[in-house]
């Protein structure tokens, strides 16, 4: 008798309409049809959610947090990407 | 004096990172010493929920009425469901669901020694909620804060549902309390079985808890033992008076100095032998989850083979 596990799922719920689907955890389900059924029953049963996206663990990239420093660097000295970097004369309204 | 943080061992990085309070993420560097603690701790928090159900599930056929029998059948559902989610923080530090399985059933790994006793009459599922998840919830909120971000979380989701558990167990005391004085007697008698050991379920003296320090440190536990034994009794003993209850120590007395109620010495030797397997129903708890899956296992193995011939028939269709 084998006992290979079933595999992990990540599982992203969207709690209301015009919200981005969330990352919640993860479960295990032998294929996506069971997975979104579990979802529902494990991530769910308070009406948490109106819409559960799920993708095995495996299809999962990620950055490296070991390089995240290096990574993030490019952006990390350009102030004059946000609108606090700009002086506006008290005299102008509305910008 | 300042240190450049690059002068800092990998080590000292890491603490002073959780001194900042920044969480821990599943992809960062960790000691292996946390990794490893975590995983002990989370598993095991993990198991007494899975195991919780059953003293619990031993009633929901015997509830008095349908909306208790819903309520049980809901609460017990959650804890199945808190179950899950701390299996899955588990796993995202590198253990497999297959391998935790394994040593709850080995009896390898332990759960929450509650969960050896018998729930013996209803008053039990009042008592069960009322005070075994009060002392949860004692012990999980502190958690929701825990430097593990994967931990932390689950631990807000397992709070938010527990205070349901909680409130379901005091209203079955209270309808108790208010109905025949047998009814009442019966609520009186689950209390006095209950109280010492829920106590326990905070662990042993601080005396006595050696991995205390190292946890607090690592903020995977945040008030030690004693600390939240004396706010559960603190807690609890103006609402056992509300139900017109007695709590079954005669040193229970409130001191002004203090501003606490002192209380009397838990029974270490029958917490000890419980540990150890020695509980009234150690051996039934494990029997079940056992059996629960290797009965399951044709289930397991047949939803795999479903699963993998419809891929098999959409890849030829495709
Ligand atoms: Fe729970
Ligand atoms: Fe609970």
């Amino acid at each position: 008798m084998s006992s290979s596990e079933w595999p992990l799922w990540e599982v992203f719920i969207r709690s209301k309409q015009g919200l981005d689907h969330k990352h919640v955890g993860s479960l295990h389900a032998a294929d996506a049809t069971m997975a979104v059924q579990n979802a529902r029953d494990v991530y769910t049963r308070r009406l948490e959610g109106v819409s559960i996206w799920v993708v095995e663990s495996t299809h999962i990239h990620a950055s490296n947090p070991d390089e995240a420093a290096e990574f993030f660097d490019p952006a990390a000295d350009k102030v004059y990407r946000h609108p606090t970097f700009y002086d506006v004369p008290d005299a102008i309204k509305h910008m | 004096m300042e240190t450049p943080a690059q002068d800092l061992s990998r080590d000292d990085q890491f603490q002073a990172r959780i001194d900042a309070d920044v969480r821990i993420e599943p992809k960062d560097w960790m000691p292996d010493a946390y990794r490893k603690t975590l995983i002990r701790q989370i598993s095991q928090h993990a198991h007494s929920e899975i195991v919780g159900m059953l003293p619990e599930g031993n009633w929901i056929t015997r509830a008095p009425s349908l909306k208790r029998k819903a309520i049980l059948l809901a609460k017990v559902q959650d804890e199945a469901g808190h179950g899950l989610y701390l299996y899955s923080a588990a796993e995202t530090l590198g253990a497999s669901r297959d391998q935790m399985l394994a040593d709850l059933h080995s009896g390898k790994a332990k759960y929450s020694s509650i969960f050896n006793y018998p729930t013996l009459s209803w008053a039990d599922m009042g008592c069960v909620g009322w005070l075994v998840d009060g002392a949860a919830i004692l012990n999980q909120v502190p958690l929701c804060r825990t430097s593990y971000g994967p931990y932390a979380r689950a631990m807000v989701r397992v709070c938010k549902e527990e205070s349901f558990h909680q409130r379901q167990g005091f209203e079955i005391m209270q309808t108790l309390c208010a109905g025949a004085p047998a009814q009442k007697e019966m609520a009186q008698e689950a209390l006095n079985r209950w109280w010492w050991p829920t106590l326990m379920m905070f662990g042993p003296k601080d005396s006595e808890s050696p991995n205390t320090e190292q946890s607090m440190k690592w903020r995977i536990k945040r008030f030690t033992n004693d600390e939240l034994r004396q706010k559960f009794v603190d807690m609890m003993v103006p609402q056992a008076e509300f139900l017109g209850l007695t709590v079954p120590d005669s040193n229970v007395r409130w001191n002004e100095a203090r501003q606490a109620y002192d209380f009397g010495e838990v029974d270490w030797n029958e917490f000890w032998s419980v540990v150890k397997g020695n509980g009234l129903c150690n051996h039934d708890r494990l029997q079940a989850r056992v059996q629960a899956h290797e009965e399951g296992a044709w289930v397991r193995e047949a939803a795999l083979a479903h699963a993998a011939k419809r891929a098999a028939r959409e890849a030829v269709a495709a």
